[in-house]
């Protein structure tokens, strides 16, 4: 079991660079015509104000993102699931070799999306959510603004991580409640002695 | 510093080990067991789908740590290292008991044609495939101790194909789950001889121990109420009660002290606290599962063994196996899934010889509980692998499915193998295991039978839809991995004799499956077992006649 990372307190040396990974995207929204800055622009959600890893608007496009791997219908989606957390927590932890992926590839993402779909991922559709998501699962996705991972590698990772998140057990941070559990029909908790096998 | 010494110091409290440990500690001599983890129960991550030995993404459940790399090839001639969490690695576990806490537990005995694959099929070209210097009646008993002192659930009624046995086992089979049922008819029907499958699990109270609640987590985990029979809770609490048994826990061993005369002198570790010990010993036993042992021996340089203890010919480390996995998925129109663990519940031993133009085969056996994790990953290749496909799929599939598998005897590769990597060293700057090497091409024509074999019992069952799993030729060893110190009748191609003593070191043993010959078509834990009574034995033999000393 990973030690828990404490709740960081924003560090001198972290607005910093939040604030220099802020000023890039500004400056790649203008370079690519797409209007506004990330900062400017994109909606915000109710999400709690603090994370281990990401900052506030991090979380806010990653959890867009996973909420169309895993949405809400008549079950759980990644959101209520908590799997936001899940990942944020693992990369304090287990994870924390995927940090520069996640901060380079949430960066190259928005980039990719105003190029591409002309609107921050939150403003689109669902479907153009699921259109643009596939565009990068499928490899296709312009490169600009990418190297290591490239898009079709962050997809990959956003999808193991939001499933690893969604069904593993909630001392992790996700699952939360045992969402999906529930939704596979698993008795949750399970009742110790309830499955003892009649002797034959 | 220099310890007391001892009659024998063990390295790996696992499934050999753990049985050597108790032999001789029984017998009256003293004994210090090492094993490089500590003691992982239940409580330590219970029933995490994310920290078990079947899915590590946040860890392994049951070590080794990132203290302990390895080296392994990618393309050929390209190496990597890697930690126990990454592909390639082939880990095992390291805790006392090893795989055999967290393990299945099914509990197979080999069969006898197991120990004459050369004299049956003769070896195909590239391969080192070779009758064992045992047979399957030289092993029977110590089979049999194995499964009454660690405690096996059975019944061989309707295996036609189950070798023979001088008693039955001692606890009663388990019940088919709704898979098994299912999976009983279908098999009927297709003239197979379906059959409980025997497990190291206690179906009725034990020895002291529980029965079986049934839960739907087993393999990969500790059992929340010590149902599962391991040398963790049976043969090491036993050594230890005896009152010669030393056990040291996150001891980690270097090398084995050979002296000028070629004689085992002791080993050297690294104990809890990082400080280097000599333990002295009239006998050495080497335990470490077929990589870690070899690496053992490889880095026990001496005068008359420069290369490595037992390494005169160059055969320490080679022929690495594991089991080439093959097997079908079936999807359900009906519910499948009873909740009813461990899962596994129902095998037949139909092909595991006898296959026209392959050398041995697999038994099959429905597959344990899939972690809903686990399920997430197991798509067809054009399915959806997210959105509300995924959950759709999820949700109608989870409990309408059905794994068939079998672990594919493998033709043993002289160049698939575990040496020691010349730069790259652990946290006591210790040599690592490096593993290269691939499967032989005939184990995935035998898969590709086992496979469509796996499927047709569940389109027999009813399977709606199926898949079949046909492994690569990557191989390095895993859980069931042995092979890389074979026993032998020929000291130039082997590297002990027929008792698991090394050639030409007369005090130094090995007891685990890096003695196997071949890894028959089944899980190999049992024989495992059954070679640590079958070392034992003549280990104790050997020190009444003073041959030892």
């Amino acid at each position: 079991m990973p030690e828990p990372a404490p709740l960081s307190p924003r560090s001198a040396l972290l607005t910093r660079r939040r604030l220099l990974t802020l000023g890039a995207l500004g400056a790649a929204g203008v370079a690519t015509g797409a209007g506004g800055s990330f900062l400017l622009t994109h909606r915000h959600r109710a999400v709690p104000a603090r994370y281990r890893f990401f900052d506030d608007h991090e979380a806010a496009l990653l959890v867009e993102i996973c909420e169309r791997l895993i949405p809400r219908d008549d079950t759980p989606g990644a959101t209520d699931a908590g799997v936001i957390h899940f990942i944020d927590r693992q990369l304090r932890g287990a994870h924390a070799r995927h940090q520069a992926a996640y901060r380079q590839g949430l960066k190259a993402f928005h980039q990719t999306c105003l190029a591409v779909a002309r609107a921050p991922f939150a403003e689109l559709a669902p479907e153009k959510k699921d259109e643009f998501l596939r565009l990068l699962e499928s490899g296709k996705a312009p490169r600009a603004g990418w190297s290591d991972p490239s898009p079709q590698e962050f997809f990959r990772l956003l999808v193991e991580h939001t499933m690893q998140g969604f069904y593993g057990p909630p001392r992790h941070g996700g699952n939360r409640g045992y969402a999906s559990y529930k939704m596979l029909g698993l008795d949750t908790p399970q009742i110790i002695g309830r499955n003892r096998p009649a002797r034959s | 510093m220099t310890l007391p010494p001892v009659n024998v110091v063990i390295v790996g409290a696992g499934a050999g080990g753990g049985i050597v440990a108790k032999e001789l500690s029984e017998a009256g001599l003293t004994v210090v067991l090492l094993e490089r983890g500590g003691w992982v129960g239940f409580d330590v991550n219970g029933h995490d789908d994310l920290i078990n030995q079947r899915v590590s993404a946040l860890g392994t459940g049951f070590g080794p740590d990132e203290r302990h790399p390895r080296v392994t090839e990618g393309a050929p001639g390209k190496w990597r290292t890697v930690g126990p969490t990454d592909g390639g690695y082939g880990n095992n576990a390291a805790c006392v008991g090893s795989g055999t806490v967290s393990y299945g537990a099914m509990a197979w005995r080999f069969m006898e044609q197991d120990f004459r694959m050369r004299s049956l099929y003769g070896a195909p070209e590239g391969s080192t495939l070779d009758d064992w210097p045992v047979t399957y009646a030289d092993l029977e008993p110590f089979y049999e101790k194995a499964e009454w002192e660690i405690g096996v659930a059975g019944d061989m009624r309707t295996n036609p194909f189950s070798p023979p046995r001088a008693k039955g086992y001692p606890m009663p089979a388990f019940p088919y789950n709704r898979e098994g049922r299912l999976l009983e008819a279908a098999a009927r029907r297709l003239g197979l001889n379906p059959f409980p499958i025997p497990m190291l699990r206690n179906s009725v109270p034990y020895r002291g121990r529980n029965a079986c609640i049934g839960c739907r987590y087993c393999v990969g985990f500790a059992c929340e109420i010590n149902a599962k029979c391991g040398t963790h809770n049976t043969v090491i609490p036993a050594a230890l009660a005896t009152g010669h048994c030393d056990l040291r826990t996150h001891a980690i061993a270097g090398e084995i002290v050979i002296d000028e005369r070629g004689r085992a002198r002791g080993v050297k570790y690294f104990d809890a606290q990082d400080r280097a010990q000599f333990q002295p010993a009239d006998l050495v036993v080497v335990s470490g599962g077929a990589i870690e042992t070899a690496r053992l021996l490889l880095n026990s340089k001496s005068k008359l063994f420069p290369t490595g203890a037992g390494n005169r010919h160059d055969w320490v480390g080679r022929n690495l196996q594991g089991h080439a996995y093959a097997g079908a998925q079936g999807l359900f129109a009906e519910e499948t899934y009873d909740d009813v663990g461990a899962g596994a519940t129902i095998a037949v031993s139909n092909f595991n010889h006898g296959n026209p133009g392959l050398r041995g085969g697999a038994m099959l056996a429905n597959e344990f509980i899939r972690l809903p994790y686990q399920f997430a990953r197991a798509r067809p290749a054009n399915a959806a692998r997210w959105g509300k496909a995924h959950k759709d799929y999820q949700r109608h599939f989870f409990k309408r499915s059905m794994n068939v598998q079998g672990p594919v005897q493998e033709m043993p590769v002289f160049t698939a193998r575990a040496d020691v990597d010349p730069a790259v060293q652990d946290h006591w700057g210790i040599p690592v295991a490096r593993l290269s090497g691939n499967r032989h091409a005939h184990d995935l024509e035998i898969a590709r039978f086992i496979s469509a074999r796996a499927e047709q019992w569940l389109k027999e069952a009813g399977a709606i839809a199926t898949r079949t799993t046909i492994p690569g030729l990557a191989m390095r060893g895993g859980q069931h991995q042995a092979g890389t110190c074979r026993m032998g009748n020929d000291p130039k191609t082997s590297v002990t004799d027929r008792h698991g003593r090394v050639h030409d070191i007369p005090n130094l043993f090995l007891a685990d499956g890096s003695l196997h010959v071949t890894n028959g078509g089944f899980n190999p834990v049992l024989t495992i077992m059954a070679l640590g009574y079958w070392v034992s034995h003549h280990i104790k033999a050997g020190w009444r006649h003073g041959g030892l000393r």
